[in-house]
């Protein structure tokens, strides 16, 4: 009948999609605990529209098959109908049933991805400072001391903390197979919580536009054995030159470079903004979530920061910062 | 400032435009001298009042634009078309995405959706014009020089090239130093200030002019819908005024709202755009829901099911559309409460949606359904529009929001929601509406010839992008690399592109087949349709209507038709008053047009001439004392006579 194109490229693009044709379809091939839940809840909702569908366009078709004008029913006067009272009741209950479910899934995923994955909260997370500048990705240790440029390594079953920020436009952060993006901006951190299960090199990219190089603002996510990450960390300690401040301010004037490995860090001379006015007040409400989360960071320098005096539990381990270069060189 | 600083270089493709443009300019300038019709020009269209007139400038404007913006898409597509494709480079594409953005959406679609309003909504209601004639050219004056000056950008000076949403601090100063952005801030500030008063204009119009009788809940859809809208603009333009006034103070002056240093907040600019930006898409999407209803209804031969219910979840959308700009960046960081919330909100849209959707479905049930072009548009909106709202579902959920963000998996749910509900829309009040303003149809074959390419060609150009999405191809990359696996289904969706530009041509070809051979209608009601509009010639005399209707029921023209005691007119006709055509819209328009140019350019000494102008033309319409023009019963009479074809 009518338009059957639509429906007939939905069911192709469908079943394409659940016979998992290829694994090409990175956000329906997750690595890690993070992507597996937002892939589960992507699936779970393409079931659902598609049930809804359905519905829709059942009764569609049978109305434009049985009410269509023809030419024995050239007499027929169509009634005059106010409405239905139960039927309009039935179609308002029904969609406000599936949204209710739907918002249940939409804040308990939302929540589980904002926080370390189930399974790995007693384990002290990785922190990896990502920032951006037009058009590359940095990615300092403060745990090792070290930094790389548009390429980043960590061990596998372990949680990283990523903490972004931007030297410029505002940039998102996206690991497909391990996590969902997050915006990177300038004056503030925003955190990204992931874990990869899997060693192998996944693709990430800045998804937010950001001005004339961004098509080639990628970067490969390295996850490894905790041995091999250890010895690269250590390789990269001894044999790679220091970044000095001269050479950062060139680095980030540039507009791309390829990879590049240093043997310490900017947080040093030029300190991630983890207590800016703005930013602050933006972070706490990004920790919202976090609240029942032990595992709540937080810099001495920054110890008049509330989220000390709401999460009484941070535990003292749970302090690489302290150690850090970027948390000793700050004011 | 040098020559090739002003004028953009070094782009055979801009060179091809500015020729192109030249040309039509000549062209026109020669044709009118030719044909002697600059004073008909004049008289009849750039200085008329006439809300009818007004509409058809407003819908000749947006074609124009539609072939912009189409023309846009077409070298986007044909980028993508294929891997590390060399037809635009990265500054080019990102200008074309750009104003692709902002001309589909605000010199396109609302320019159209306010055509048709213009058009249809006073003689819907039995009016003779609206509340503010000369606002109402005002207003139109406006969105055309904004437009005009938004488009001059392509050749001089640059496009603005941060994207529709101009995010900061990418479109500040430091991040876009070219005057792209400045006539970003100006030229949309201009037709804004058009279209918050084209709001105002409207709500007075329906709330105060409506016929004896036309209670609120006996008007058609379309008028209700144009109601809402109307409401709907009047809160959220003003924040996009504000927000492009802070914008043209950090570009023009130096302040920093929006910038990264001092204090400055970049959210602050995404915030406000939102809180606009998203009713926004409710203002071109509503009066499309209206006029699917009254199609819908008058080619089943039914009345509208559940019309209290149409009414409820349309005043349910309008206040919803203001409580969910958030979730055009749940990424931000703002945390699961946050998130949660504008979760809700968004997916809660989906349930008077829903409502609507199924009273439409069941204005079919027990109809007498005919196929003609208009109620095919309807028709094919349904089935799509609906993948484009349950996908809307889908994004709304914050959590996989995450990885939808940005992607092409949100391109294809706008275009599966923008062009169904608005340009599809627009297309059937086209067709349905046209004979009511020439007095003969388009053509029905090249109608549906159009139709079939358009809805066919759409599917195949956008839903490959939903695929795309989910391999991870990210929005507004100039190129990629073959290894991404991202060739095959761009190169689809680009000969659906093609398909898509060849049912538009159809469908300009149809209005010019049919100006040419299309016969002639009498009857002034071509369609046998139910609302007020059709109770009048076509075409459609200055004064609307000879009597003002006298309204006892909802459909009140249908029913006028089938019960011979629910007459509409009693045959008495008085003078009628109206206003008189005036041509300081159109200068007024003008002046803002160079004071515009010139604030983009920094060009102080001339933008306080022409803003010292435009005070001037404000102060002369205010102190205008013109009363209108009566006209006497005996040439409303021969008026009247003459339309129906009797000789006088």
């Amino acid at each position: 009948m009518k338009k059957r194109g639509p429906l007939f490229v939905m069911f192709l693009a469908l079943a394409a999609l659940l016979t998992g044709c290829g694994d090409s379809f990175v956000v329906l091939n997750p690595k890690g605990p993070q992507a597996r839940t937002l892939s589960d809840t992507i699936v779970f909702s393409i079931l659902m529209m598609v049930l809804i569908l359905i519905v829709v366009y059942v009764l569609y078709i049978i109305m434009l098959v049985k009410y269509r004008a023809k030419k024995s029913n050239e007499n027929y006067i169509p009634p005059y109908e106010e409405g239905s009272k139960w039927l309009e009741v039935i179609w308002t209950a029904i969609p406000i049933v599936i949204v209710i479910i739907l918002s249940v899934v939409t804040v308990r995923t939302t929540n589980a991805v904002e926080k370390i994955p189930e399974g790995y909260q007693n384990q002290q997370p990785l922190v990896i400072y990502a920032s951006s500048s037009n058009w590359k990705w940095h990615f300092s240790y403060p745990e090792e001391g070290i930094e790389t440029v548009n390429y980043v390594n960590f061990p596998v079953n372990r949680p990283i903390e990523f903490r972004l920020y931007s030297f410029g436009p505002i940039t998102s952060f996206w690991i497909p197979q391990l996590a969902g993006q997050k915006y990177a901006m300038s004056g503030m951190i925003t955190k990204l919580n992931l874990v990869a299960e899997i060693p192998g090199s996944y693709m990430g990219k800045n998804t937010n536009f950001s001005g004339e190089g961004f098509a080639h603002m990628e970067f490969e996510a390295q996850g490894m054995s905790q041995k091999d990450y250890d010895d690269w960390a250590k390789k990269v300690k001894a044999n790679e030159p220091k970044l000095t401040e001269a050479k950062f301010k060139e680095l980030l004037k540039t507009a791309h470079v390829g990879r590049q490995s240093y043997s310490t860090n900017h947080l040093a001379f030029s300190p991630a903004p983890e207590d800016m006015s703005a930013g602050s007040m933006h972070d706490s409400g990004g920790n919202m979530g976090n609240m029942g989360n032990m595992h709540e960071h937080s810099s001495p320098a920054s110890s008049d920061r509330t989220e000390l005096g709401v999460s009484p539990n941070v535990s003292p381990t749970a302090m690489p910062e302290a150690m850090s270069p970027a948390a000793s060189a700050a004011p | 400032m040098k020559w090739d600083e002003f004028f953009v270089t070094g782009e055979p493709m801009i060179y091809a435009a500015m020729v192109a443009i030249a040309l039509t300019s000549i062209g026109i300038v020669a044709g009118l001298t030719y044909f002697k019709k600059w004073g008909y020009l004049w008289r009849e269209w750039l200085t008329t009042v006439d809300h009818k007139r007004i509409g058809v400038m407003y819908i000749i404007s947006a074609l124009l634009m539609l072939f912009r913006g189409g023309v846009d898409a077409l070298m986007m597509r044909a980028q993508t078309a294929a891997p590390d494709m060399k037809f635009l480079d990265a500054q080019h594409y990102n200008e074309v995405f750009t104003t692709h953005g902002l001309i589909m959406i605000l010199f396109m679609a609302m320019p159209f959706i306010f055509g048709l309003m213009n058009v249809v909504v006073p003689l819907q209601i039995g009016a003779r014009d609206v509340a503010f004639p000369r606002l109402n050219a005002i207003s139109f004056w406006m969105f055309f020089f904004g437009a005009m000056l938004l488009n001059l950008s392509f050749v001089i000076g640059g496009s603005p090239d941060a994207g529709w949403s101009a995010y900061f601090p990418l479109a500040s100063k430091e991040f876009s130093p070219s005057v792209g952005n400045n006539y970003y801030a100006i030229a949309l500030q201009i037709s804004g200030i058009g279209t918050l008063m084209t709001g105002i204009n409207f709500l007075v119009t329906i709330l105060r002019m409506r016929a004896p009788g036309l209670e609120l809940m006996r008007m058609p859809m379309f008028t209700w819908s144009t109601l809402i809208t109307s409401v709907i603009i009047t809160f959220a333009f003003p924040v996009l005024t504000i927000a492009l006034l802070l914008m043209t103070f950090d570009r023009l002056f130096d302040s920093q709202f929006f910038t990264m240093a001092n204090g400055g907040m970049d959210m602050l600019w995404a915030n406000l755009f939102w809180i606009w930006g998203h009713p926004e898409v409710y203002i071109v999407i509503l009066p499309a829901f209206g006029i699917y209803s009254d199609i819908i209804s008058t080619f089943s031969k039914k009345n509208l099911y559940g019309y209290k219910s149409m009414v409820v979840s349309m005043l349910a959308i309008s206040l919803l559309s203001f409580v969910v700009w958030a979730h055009h960046f749940y990424t931000m960081g703002q945390g699961v409460m946050v998130n949660g919330f504008f979760s809700i909100a968004t997916m809660a849209i989906a349930v008077p949606t829903g409502v609507k959707i199924f009273n439409w479905l069941f204005t079919l049930r027990k109809g007498r359904i005919s196929f003609t072009t208009p109620m095919l548009y309807a028709m094919a909106f349904i089935p799509i529009f609906t993948i484009g709202g349950l996908t809307g579902v889908m994004l709304a959920m914050a959590s996989a929001d995450y990885h939808y963000h940005n992607t092409m998996f949100l391109v294809a749910h706008f275009h599966y929601v923008l062009i169904p509900g608005a340009v599809f829309a627009v297309i059937a009040g086209f067709h349905y509406w046209f004979p009511k303003v020439f007095g003969f149809r388009l053509n029905e074959k090249l109608g549906k010839l159009a139709f079939w390419l358009i809805v066919v060609c759409f599917n195949i150009t956008f839903f490959p992008l939903f695929l795309l999405g989910l391999k991870g191809m990210t929005r507004r990359m100039y190129t990629y690399s073959a290894e991404t696996g991202f060739g095959p289904l761009n190169f689809v969706s680009f000969l659906g592109a093609l398909g898509l530009a060849a049912g538009f041509v159809v469908l300009v070809y149809n209005i010019y087949w049919s100006i040419r051979y299309s016969p002639r209608e009498t009857t002034g009601d071509p369609w046998d349709a139910r609302t007020l509009e059709w109770a009048t010639h076509s075409p459609i005399p200055p004064y609307n209507f000879a009597e003002i209707p006298n309204v006892k029921t909802r459909d009140a023209f249908w029913f006028s038709k089938i019960d011979k005691n629910l007459p509409i007119f009693s045959g008495k006709l008085e003078p009628i008053h109206l206003p008189s055509n005036t041509g300081k819209p159109f200068v007024l328009g003008l002046a803002f047009f160079f004071l515009g140019f010139f604030l983009v350019f920094s060009l102080w000494t001339p933008a306080i001439i022409a803003g010292l102008a435009v005070l001037a033309i404000m102060a002369a319409m205010s102190f205008d004392r013109d009363h209108g023009i009566i006209i006497p019963v005996e040439e409303i009479r021969a008026t009247e006579k003459k339309l129906r074809g009797e000789s006088i």
